[in-house]
């Protein structure tokens, strides 16, 4: 695996609320093309350490290299130029509920831009609500649709930007089953779409099999373990096993 | 036991100081990161492309959401002060001052505080409750992520609009009252409109629109801020949306009457 597959570098990661240390050293690296599934338990720190690879976190020590740049060494504008290659789905879609559908997935778009005319723009937002199968509901407001609808509108206004890393925070909580694997699947498409490399966090082990290429472990602030799916299952562990009863 | 006493006073006076020098720091951490967000407010003023259609947006929200309590009071205000002046100005003879003395007091100072209390109120709890929604469920995040500016699309454009909304808002108030003066001057008078307004009118000088001008673009610039800078900064959970919307009524209120006190002693100065 060459340093130029490499779109991702985390290096000894850490970050502190007080005198509670969340991440103490996570060292990983997403490959291009990868779907990285982190895994760990509720508090463990899972959303933090993806909150800190878009900066919404500003880590406490460590370095993080991303697409080859680190982003301690990045002007506040290469910064958000940084931000529209990457993708960030949140737990609750975290759509703008003062706008209908359509806006929302023409917010980002014209920000970055500025040189689309209105049928580009149009275009744009048809086929991205086209892709996550919800065309219809392009007038709505997010109050009208259900938990579902708000995280694939969510994944659509993520990916109109046709970012290179994703980055999806619990994409299947709170969901039904049916529906998870529905977004589950739909992770998937997009990923072999648009050709992004992904990190998932997730403790919904469905969704961990159907999604990961690989796994990372987090258990108090750093990698337990990582592997494949099946590698992980097959460990004797009790720690480990414990996910997959 | 003396020595005991002693030393537990002395812990007591140790435990008070160290809180109230605790207090102290926290007060002047709060101010400067008032100054930092009115400052980066000034910053991002001018980066341009400016969100436009947000500002005019804000702009129609803001005045359509106070013009009809701002109507109201106005009225009452201009009303009760005619209603309440008449007598003592007829004990001394002076029943021709009323409209004049009414124009000078709600021109100068009771047009403008009442209507920034009322925006206070209305205008700077709306943004504190709805920015403060946005800080809890992500979306503030969601635009900083995608890098799409959220203070300039959401906090320039709202604080400017109060900047302008707010004086014109004065000046329909103002209006209002005047006519409410009318209305009190005529229960138990006759007077016409045009007399009643153009005696209101003759006692005005530009040095009494401009100071007041001046003061309501002050008023809605700490309406705004107050209203965005709580809501922006809010907390997670729930709870900090009406926290957030509580602060901002209590802060925009605090800010119009500190605001009037500087504006007072500089026109005091100035003119």
């Amino acid at each position: 695996m060459s340093v130029e597959e490499k779109v991702l570098v985390l290096e000894n990661l850490g970050k502190s609320f007080g005198s509670n240390k969340v991440l103490n050293g996570v060292s990983i690296d997403l490959v291009k093309g990868e779907n990285l599934v982190i895994l760990g338990k509720s508090g463990s720190g899972k959303s933090v350490l993806i909150k800190c690879i878009v900066k919404l976190i500003d880590n406490d020590e460590g370095t993080i290299n991303v697409f080859g740049t680190s982003l301690d060494e990045v002007s506040p504008a290469d910064l958000n130029k940084m931000r529209a290659r990457i993708g960030f789905l949140f737990q609750g879609g975290a759509l703008y509920d003062s706008m209908s559908v359509r806006e929302n997935l023409e917010f980002p778009l014209v920000r970055h831009h500025r040189d689309l005319d209105q049928d580009a723009i149009d275009d744009k937002v048809s086929t991205a609500l086209d892709n996550v199968g919800l065309l219809d509901a392009a007038d709505k407001l997010p109050a009208e649709l259900s938990g579902g609808m708000r995280k694939r509108i969510g994944l659509a206004r993520t990916l109109i930007l046709n970012p290179e890393i994703m980055l999806y925070d619990e994409p299947t909580t709170g969901l039904d089953p049916v529906t998870s694997n529905e977004i589950s699947e739909l992770i998937l498409e997009m990923q072999k779409k648009y050709q992004t490399s992904s990190i998932i966090i997730t403790h919904d082990m469905n969704c961990a099999k159907l999604t990961s290429n690989r796994i990372a472990m987090i258990r108090d602030g750093k990698i337990y373990e990582t592997g494949t799916f099946e590698e992980l299952k097959s460990k004797e562990d009790p720690w480990i096993q414990s996910f997959f009863i | 036991m003396r020595p005991n006493l002693a030393q537990n006073i002395k812990k007591t006076v140790v435990l008070k100081s160290s809180v109230s020098m605790n207090q102290f720091q926290t007060l002047l951490i709060n101010v400067a990161d008032w100054w930092l967000f009115l400052l980066r407010f000034f910053k991002e003023l001018f980066h341009l492309p400016f969100e436009f259609n947000e500002f005019v947006r804000q702009g129609y929200k803001i005045g359509n959401k106070s013009l009809g309590l701002v109507t109201i009071t106005g009225f009452i205000m201009g009303l009760v002060l005619t209603i309440q002046s008449k007598p003592t100005l007829a004990d001394f003879g002076a029943e021709s001052w009323l409209p004049g003395m009414v124009a000078i007091s709600i021109v100068r100072e009771i047009g403008p505080v009442i209507t920034a209390l009322i925006c206070a109120g209305k205008v700077g709890s709306g943004i504190g409750a709805e920015l403060g929604s946005m800080r809890v469920t992500e979306q503030i995040d969601a635009m900083e992520v995608s890098g799409t500016h959220p203070f300039r699309f959401l906090v320039v454009t709202r604080m400017l609009a109060t900047s302008i909304i707010v004086p014109i808002l004065v000046f329909y108030s103002d209006f209002v009252g005047i006519l409410g003066s009318y209305v009190g001057a005529n229960i138990d008078g006759d007077v016409t409109l045009q007399l009643f307004l153009m005696q209101a009118t003759s006692s005005l000088e530009f040095s009494d629109l401009i100071p007041a001008t001046i003061k309501s673009v002050f008023f809605g610039l700490v309406i705004g801020l107050a209203g965005c800078y709580k809501g922006y900064n809010a907390n997670k959970g729930t709870e900090s949306v009406g926290v957030a919307a509580n602060e901002a009524v209590v802060a925009a209120s605090l800010l119009v009457f500190l605001v009037d006190l500087i504006a007072v002693q500089f026109t005091n100065i100035i003119l």
